[in-house]
């Protein structure tokens, strides 16, 4: 598989997106939570706490939307500002109730508009990463889809970071790489394997800890290994010392 | 820029006006070095020496004309207190991006420099800091892994050292050429931001010409007190890439300086010509002890 079929299966319309996800592996006991506290609720990113191996969990994860109707309520997985702190002010909570942090990544970038600049698109991201360093409790971030630039990163600074099979994880859309190279943005299939965006590439750079392997047809097998793991990765986690699980994390980005 | 530039100011209006907006449009750095120079904005000639001793400000509309990072470092720092880090630093194709090599070779002919960002040791109107200051002339800025590497590195020594940090930024984001690495560098640079805040340290960013994307997105926004040169375009998503999504015109004067500052997303807006003395007040206001014998020199520009 090329790394432009990478990109279009992780763009895939009927690719599972966030909330499949969340349904799949907590079933109801996810109970939403909304609202930055600040200036709104974004519809882009979803949160809330669940159960897992009957202990609680904070799950944050950006939703692309399902179908068009969706997709256009939630901004097609773009979020704004508000869509970061209200994933932060999620965070926090999980830290000060010592549960662990569980985020879902799967959007093409944050918002670019009026908006999103006039309330700080750049300083929610930068707050974000600052934060998720230094909070007192595992997270994990799980790259499901697209994993677009400094919109993905702002919920991927974890203790481990996984991808599907098929996810990409990228600087810069190729799109937007081809056209600043040779000024021509359908020379997607070109950039795409320049950018290194795929899972493989991405754990070769030691990027991710793990690819998770994608079956031909998603079936609930894959959403309970997956459940399991998951469940496995925080029991392990969790037994780390605070100060030991910080210092790993700070030399896990340390060494880029 | 060549010599016929001299006569600038006998070309029809309109043609000087197009040739501003094509400077300005390109977002090259404008550095004078002739005897005449014209204002990109105002549009009038300006004496090269005279420019010079206004810290490269228009004396007619108060432009700040892109700078250096070593002029930079002239007008900040008190004279000869800057010890640079890692100046051999320099970065490699760690990825094999295509034509990279070349950019890299070009950028360092280009700025004389290794990297986008100069990092060192300084002293400020007496108080000592750890000084890192961006070099547009260099690929634009871009974050690359040796950048984000001297950031960081200029972060730790200053923690270990309970020094402030200063950070002049300008920027075009990360480096592409780089792949997913540069974008690791966000998460770098903020990491090592965090732990010199944890310890209790003053982090003070100065947001200049043009401040965009992934430097944006982390240690630029991310000081205790964030100071700006006026008129800076300071944004997330650059205005091209705005227009290009939202199919609209952007207003006059969005993402300036003035504008994040109304916004509530920059502390104060200090011209070149105050910026030294502003640093040093600040840093005394957080418990930098000045050395008396600089300033009385009279060692400023």
């Amino acid at each position: 598989m090329s790394a432009f079929d990478s990109v279009t299966a992780a763009r895939a319309n009927d690719r599972p997106t966030a909330i499949d996800y969340i349904t799949r592996i907590f079933g109801d006991s996810f109970i939403e939570l909304h609202g930055d506290r600040r200036f709104a609720d974004d519809k882009a990113v979803i949160g809330g706490i669940a159960e897992l191996g009957g202990k609680p969990v904070t799950v944050i994860a950006l939703e692309k939307g399902r179908n068009l109707k969706e997709r256009v309520e939630r901004n097609f997985g773009s979020a704004h500002p508000e869509g970061y702190r209200k994933a932060l002010r999620l965070m926090k909570q999980a830290e000060k109730f010592h549960r662990p942090v569980l985020c879902f990544v799967d959007t093409s970038g944050a918002y670019c508009g009026i908006g999103a600049e006039e309330r700080g698109q750049g300083q929610a991201i930068a707050e974000n990463l600052m934060e998720m360093m230094t909070l007192k409790t595992p997270v994990l971030s799980i790259l499901i889809g697209e994993g677009g630039s400094g919109g993905a990163l702002a919920l991927a600074v974890a203790d481990e970071v996984w991808m599907l099979e098929n996810a990409i994880y990228s600087v810069i859309s190729p799109e937007g790489c081809a056209s600043i190279l040779w000024k021509d943005s359908t020379k997607t299939a070109e950039a795409s394997e320049c950018l290194k965006l795929t899972s493989q590439d991405l754990f070769k750079l030691g990027v991710i800890e793990r690819i998770i392997r994608e079956p031909k047809t998603v079936d609930s097998v894959m959403f309970d290994s997956f459940k399991t793991l998951i469940g496995q990765t925080f029991e392990k986690l969790s037994a780390v010392d605070t100060e030991t699980l910080l210092a790993k994390r700070y030399n896990r980005f340390r060494k880029f | 820029m060549n010599t016929s530039d001299i006569f600038n100011f006998l070309k029809p209006k309109n043609e000087l006006e197009n040739q501003g907006d094509t400077l300005a449009a390109q977002n090259q750095p404008f550095i004078p070095d002739e005897l005449w120079v014209k204002c990109p904005v105002c549009k009038k000639p300006v004496l090269s020496s005279d420019l010079n001793e206004n810290f490269k400000v228009c004396p007619s509309c108060g432009y700040h004309f892109r700078i250096g990072a070593r002029q930079r470092i002239e007008i900040t720092a008190d004279k000869d207190s800057f010890e640079e880090f890692d100046a051999d630093m320099t970065s490699v194709n760690i990825i094999d991006f295509p034509d990279y090599t070349r950019k890299l070779k070009n950028a360092k002919l280009n700025s004389g420099e290794n990297e986008s960002v100069i990092t060192g040791k300084a002293k400020i109107g007496g108080c000592e800091v750890v000084l890192a200051v961006m070099n547009s002339q260099f690929m634009m800025g871009s974050m690359g892994t040796v950048t984000g590497e001297k950031i960081t590195r200029a972060f730790e020594y200053a923690t270990e050292h309970k020094l402030p940090v200063i950070i002049f930024t300008v920027s075009g984001g990360a480096r592409m050429q780089e792949g997913i690495l540069s974008l690791m560098q966000m998460a770098k640079t903020s990491a090592a931001a965090k732990l010199h805040s944890d310890a209790g340290l003053l982090y003070i960013t100065v947001l200049t010409d043009p401040t965009t994307g992934g430097v944006t997105a982390s240690f630029a926004m991310e000081g205790d007190i964030i100071l700006s040169e006026p008129k800076a375009l300071i944004a997330f998503a650059g205005p091209r890439v705005i227009e290009q999504t939202i199919r609209q015109k952007l207003p006059k004067d969005f993402q300036s300086a003035e504008f994040l500052l109304e916004k509530g997303f920059v502390d104060k807006v200090v011209p070149r010509s105050k910026m030294k003395e502003t640093l040093t007040s600040l840093l005394i206001l957080h418990g930098s002890v000045p050395e008396k014998t600089e300033e009385k020199e009279g060692d400023s520009q």
